[in-house]
């Protein structure tokens, strides 16, 4: 049945949204969410304590407005699901994240499948509120709960050979409309990959939750990453493995227009876009009349991480 | 010549609400935040969809005619103009509340990124055939003379897709299909006009032209 499973909004929002779940189910499910409208309040109930996350703050949370659970919610690019920003909410549900693991491997001495409850469970889950910077001119403030990635690499005995960490997400066309396309907009399964540095920075993170809550689908559940500095396509959905390797990982959207998407795509208000300036931005969330911002350096983390690419040319290595 | 009444039942000037009615309301609904997180995105791409939308309609009407026996002349008009209102809305979402009165910006935008000095091509095209939409300029045009001119149309339409293909990330199915229709639409003027027996030697599209405007 294709019942939505969100998270359970805080108390302070839980009418206006429980409004909004129930008119989107109706909409999306038809006549069998009639069925669950009936017997949803209980199902909601229930669901609530199981998908709360305990998560202490971080000093690394920006203490900007956050955008609203529904803004980023029903406003995402996962092409898995369609190349709509709509198309994420409407079909992710369809989408198994229980059991889900992540197989770790490559240049290393103990790979092993790391289950999702280890990740919820086994380490200390933080909350960090970041900024996120589309490549496309939009940004929004996010508030993620999750586990630093490089605690999860301290687990592994990685080989000395290692220069990169690559990153792959779930290839399941029965479940992601976007990889039944005949024509696919990109080659799955989507790759990423960061330098050893850059995966092991403090600000990078393995999240798994959203406002206090598991991740919804449509944001990549149950696990994706989160590089504040970066891009947003460089933060990956859905992820099913991991692999430390020496070559640069060639990542999806650099395979597909590699002048467009560099390696690194770090976020740079003086490195455009070849369509596209990427001086402003627009924050999501401030209506029709929203006056655009301009855009930090490293999208505002360059105190945090200028210096992993000090004497790189960043127009070359963008 | 065989066709059915009820392609011209309407008045030309019914079809302007009709048109206009998705402009109405993507305002309405911009205006009261309810066009989704990005209302400004949603309502700059969607006056922008309906411009090439129309435009295709536009160019539909002759092959509809010719090859179809369906005349849609008399609307031609209503078609075009309604096209270039939502061209021009598109633009002026863009330069009011996109890129906020910045004219330093928009003229960047002009001379650096190929999408937008494209689509600006299109509509300073656009704007000529909008003025000479009328009777008037028919006649002081000439015939000959006016129907060369809005042959540019042919030209903006392309224009407006190849915009749309330049925009987006990837290859999506959408702009790739409005792209085609219009080459499409634009190939069928090569193919030759089916002939009634008894029909006149002109072409029919050409012939009515004149008097619909
Ligand atoms: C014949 C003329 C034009 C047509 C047919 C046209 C059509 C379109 C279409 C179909 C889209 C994309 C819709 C979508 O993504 O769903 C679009 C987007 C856009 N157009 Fe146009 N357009 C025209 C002229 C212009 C002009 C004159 C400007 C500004 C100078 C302009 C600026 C833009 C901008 C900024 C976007 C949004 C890009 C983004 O997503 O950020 N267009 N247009």
């Amino acid at each position: 049945m294709p019942s939505y499973r969100y998270p359970v909004p805080p108390a302070s929002e839980i009418t206006p949204r429980n409004i909004f779940l129930n008119r989107r189910s109706f909409i999306t499910g038809g006549a069998s969410a009639i069925a669950l409208a009936a017997s949803g309040v209980n199902v909601l109930a229930q669901d609530q304590d199981a998908r709360k996350l305990n998560a202490v703050a971080s000093a690394l949370s920006t203490d900007e407005a956050q955008n609203s659970y529904e803004d980023i919610t029903t406003y995402n690019n996962f092409y898995e699901f369609g190349v709509d920003k709509s198309d994420p909410a409407r079909y992710a549900n369809q989408l198994t994240t229980d059991p889900w693991t992540i197989k770790v491997g490559g240049l290393v001495n103990n790979p092993r499948e790391v289950g999702i409850e280890e990740l919820l469970t086994g380490y200390d889950l933080e909350e960090r509120v970041y900024r996120l910077r589309c490549v496309e001119g939009w940004s929004m403030v996010i508030p993620w709960v999750g586990i630093s990635l490089a605690s999860l690499i301290d687990k592994f005995d990685v080989q000395g050979s290692a220069k990169y960490v690559a990153f792959e997400t779930l290839e399941r066309p029965s479940e992601m409309p976007g990889q039944r396309a005949i024509f696919p907009v990109l080659p799955w399964p989507y790759v990423e990959g960061l330098r050893m540095d850059e995966a092991k920075h403090p600000l990078t993170i393995l999240a798994v939750g959203l406002y206090g809550e598991v991740l919804p689908k449509q944001n990549g559940a149950p696990v994706r990453l989160v590089v504040p500095w970066k891009y947003g396509f460089k933060s990956i959905k859905s992820i099913v493995a991991i692999n430390f390797v020496e070559e640069e990982p060639t990542a999806t959207w650099h395979k597909q227009a590699p002048r467009e998407y560099g390696f690194y795509s770090n976020v740079n208000p003086n490195v455009d876009h070849p369509r596209w300036s990427q001086k402003t931005e627009r924050r999501i969330g401030g209506g029709l009349f929203n006056q655009r911002i301009d855009t930090q350096m490293f999208n505002g983390y360059e105190e945090q991480v200028g210096s992993l690419y000090e004497n790189m040319d960043l127009t070359k290595f963008f | 010549m065989t066709q059915s009444r009820l392609w011209t039942a309407l008045p030309e000037w019914a079809l302007y609400p009709l048109f206009l009615a998705p402009a109405v309301y993507l305002f309405a609904a911009a205006f009261m935040n309810a066009l989704g997180a990005d209302p400004l995105k949603a309502l700059e791409n969607q006056l922008g969809e309906w411009a090439l939308r129309l435009l295709i309609l536009g160019l539909a009407v002759t092959p509809l005619m010719r090859l179809a026996r369906i005349n849609l002349v008399k609307y031609r008009r209503a078609i075009g103009l309604s096209a270039f209102i939502y061209v021009s809305l598109h633009l002026l979402v863009y330069v009011w509340l996109d890129q906020q009165q910045n004219w330093s910006a928009i003229w960047q935008d002009i001379v650096k990124r190929p999408y937008i000095t494209i689509g600006m091509t299109a509509f300073l095209m656009l704007a000529p055939l909008a003025i000479t939409s009328n009777r008037l300029s028919i006649r002081k045009l000439g015939a000959q003379g006016w129907r060369r001119l809005h042959r540019l149309v042919y030209v903006a339409a392309i224009l407006g897709a190849v915009h749309y293909l330049l925009i987006v990330k990837a290859w999506p199915l959408e702009p790739i299909v409005y792209f085609g229709l219009i080459v499409f639409l634009l190939a069928l003027r090569l193919v030759p006009a089916r002939r009634s027996p008894g029909s006149r030697k002109r072409d029919p599209a050409n012939a009515s032209l004149g008097a619909s405007r």
